[in-house]
């Protein structure tokens, strides 16, 4: 175990008690826990942002593309303090800023309000774009579950980003099998799609940060995470 | 299917002028970003030049499309995302709701192919029902000039206010064009029996309808925000002739909303919700539905006989 392992069985328990605070959500539960690892590394590590300004021009973006299962999401906001770890036990109720699809018009760091499955990498794209339009260095970061890489929209978009050469994007496919169609090599058909795409263990914190602090100026970057619960 | 087919007619469209518009303002207006999905490109042919950053043909997916403008929107731009009606509206009717409507951004859907402009491409290419779609969003604005300068105008004054707007392009135009306002009905003759509201391209023939009918004649170009206001100070004895270029009855809830509590009595004249069958020209699905200066002319005839 490195050092890093170390302090990261310490906040994982940080974050999962966290996360037993927003109850109501069980039927997304496994979606959630999916998440947890990839979202702790990726707001540790790798993001830039200020949760005392979550808006500021010089942030990267964070795009929960498939919005369901945000408890991991929301408890790491909280961590970080975008919002007071409080704001958790109000989950779901209804004078919550917290539903089980995060508003960008409510909750503090989402970047994006999403729920309906296949909108969130598009607007990743589209993000990414703008931000090569205004010779921004920052990266945008969008998450899909591989339940909703069945919509037509998540493969408009790949193929857009391809295209596009949209370096300053990385997809996080995070392939916790719960897809009911069978998706296949999903790394091969990134690559295919003109991504630079590699598969991680998607609960293995150092793969995790290797991949989402690769990128390639030519191509989008896409790391499919195998989770296994 | 691009029906780019450069003419000297097409200096007289709203397309064209949608060309002319929009590049003029993105000289001016760094915010402004358009996004193309393989329809008009030739109309945008400067802009691509001179601002490829924000010039952008994403090919033919009008879904991501909408998404990659609302991207766009949320990273401060202000995008024009163009196509034809049936395509950006009914296809892509979700990410209008969801990424613009609902995350309360900015953004200009402008449209050809209005109806039955595409007559002879058949019933996938026809688009009568989208304003009466468009007009269930919470915040979604909706404009249907009645001519090249009228789009211009209304998209000068209402294209960076934050608020998703859609822009109804049609090839049914009037030979004169009004001095239009964002969110104003216009009068253009004043009766007492009834007042016949003209919609966009309708204006020209429905004021030959009722030229000489006792009759008010209000030309809306601004549906939503609706101007129930001029309606209202017009309008004593609720009888009101809708002629709308759209499926008939689309702004009837408008109508009724303005005038209460006084009961309207309203004559929808347009297009009928009938799946369309037939090809030809668009002059013959007007002659079909009524929508001649002579049907509009019978249809308020017995209205105001009744």
């Amino acid at each position: 175990m490195t050092d890093e392992s170390a302090t990261y069985n310490a906040d994982r328990e940080r974050i999962l008690s966290l996360m037993a605070r927003a109850v109501g959500d069980e039927k997304h539960e496994t979606s959630a826990y999916s998440t947890l690892d990839l979202l702790w590394v990726l707001y540790d590590r790798v993001l830039r942002y200020d949760p005392a300004n979550p808006r500021a021009e010089d942030r990267d973006r964070f795009l929960l593309s498939k919005g369901h299962g945000p408890a991991a999401f929301y408890a790491i906001l909280a961590d970080k303090g975008f919002f007071s770890p409080d704001t958790l036990d109000s989950f779901e109720r209804w004078e919550s800023i917290l539903g089980a699809h995060p508003d960008r018009t409510l909750v503090p760091g989402a970047e994006v309000s999403t729920g309906s499955l296949g909108h969130g990498l598009p607007m990743a794209v589209g993000m990414a774009l703008a931000l090569r339009a205004k010779h921004s260095d920052r990266r945008v970061f969008a998450l899909m579950g591989d339940g909703e890489c069945n919509e037509g929209t998540i493969w408009e978009s790949v193929l857009q980003a391809g295209n596009t050469h949209l370096g300053n994007l990385t997809g996080i496919f995070a392939n916790n099998f719960s897809s009911s169609l069978n998706l296949g090599d999903l790394a091969a058909k990134l690559t295919a799609f003109g991504w630079h795409a590699m598969t991680i263990d998607g609960r293995d914190h150092e793969q995790i940060y290797a991949a989402l602090t690769t990128t390639d100026p030519a191509r989008p970057t896409a790391v499919v995470a195998l989770i296994h619960q | 299917m691009d029906t780019t087919t450069q003419t000297t007619t097409l200096e007289t469209t709203m397309r064209a002028q949608m060309g002319r518009t929009v590049q003029d303002l993105m000289a001016h207006d760094e915010r402004l970003a358009v996004l193309l999905a393989d329809i008009s490109r030739p109309f945008f042919a400067e802009a691509f030049a001179r601002y490829p950053d924000r010039t952008l043909n994403l090919g033919i997916q009008e879904q991501t499309q909408v998404s990659v403008g609302a991207g766009f929107a949320l990273e401060g731009y202000i995008p024009v995302m163009h196509s034809i009606a049936p395509f950006l509206v009914e296809r892509a009717f979700e990410q209008i709701k969801d990424d613009f409507c609902f995350q309360r951004l900015g953004g200009n859907f402008i449209t050809i192919g209005a109806s039955y402009d595409y007559s002879t491409e058949g019933m996938t290419h026809h688009a009568s029902g989208d304003v009466q779609i468009l007009r269930s969003l919470p915040g979604m604005r909706i404009v249907v000039p009645g001519a090249p300068g009228e789009f211009d105008r209304l998209f000068r004054e209402a294209y960076a206010d934050a608020a998703p707007t859609y822009y109804r392009l049609s090839d049914q135009r009037n030979s004169d064009e009004h001095p239009v306002r964002f969110g104003h009905a216009e009068i253009v003759k004043r009766g007492e029996q009834a007042t016949v509201i003209a919609v966009g391209p309708m204006l020209e023939r429905t004021q030959a309808a009722v030229a000489d009918f006792d009759v008010t004649l209000l030309y809306y170009t601004t549906l939503v925000p609706f101007d129930g206001e001029t309606l209202r100070a017009v309008c004593a004895n609720g009888r009101v002739a809708l002629v709308e270029p759209f499926y008939a009855g689309t702004l009837t809830p408008e109508v009724s909303a303005a005038l209460a509590p006084l009961s309207a009595r309203i004559e929808a004249i347009g297009i009928p919700r009938e799946v369309p069958l037939r090809y030809g020209t668009p002059e013959q699905h007007d002659i079909a539905n009524g929508l001649t200066p002579q049907g509009i002319r019978a249809r308020i005839e017995r209205f105001l006989a009744e």
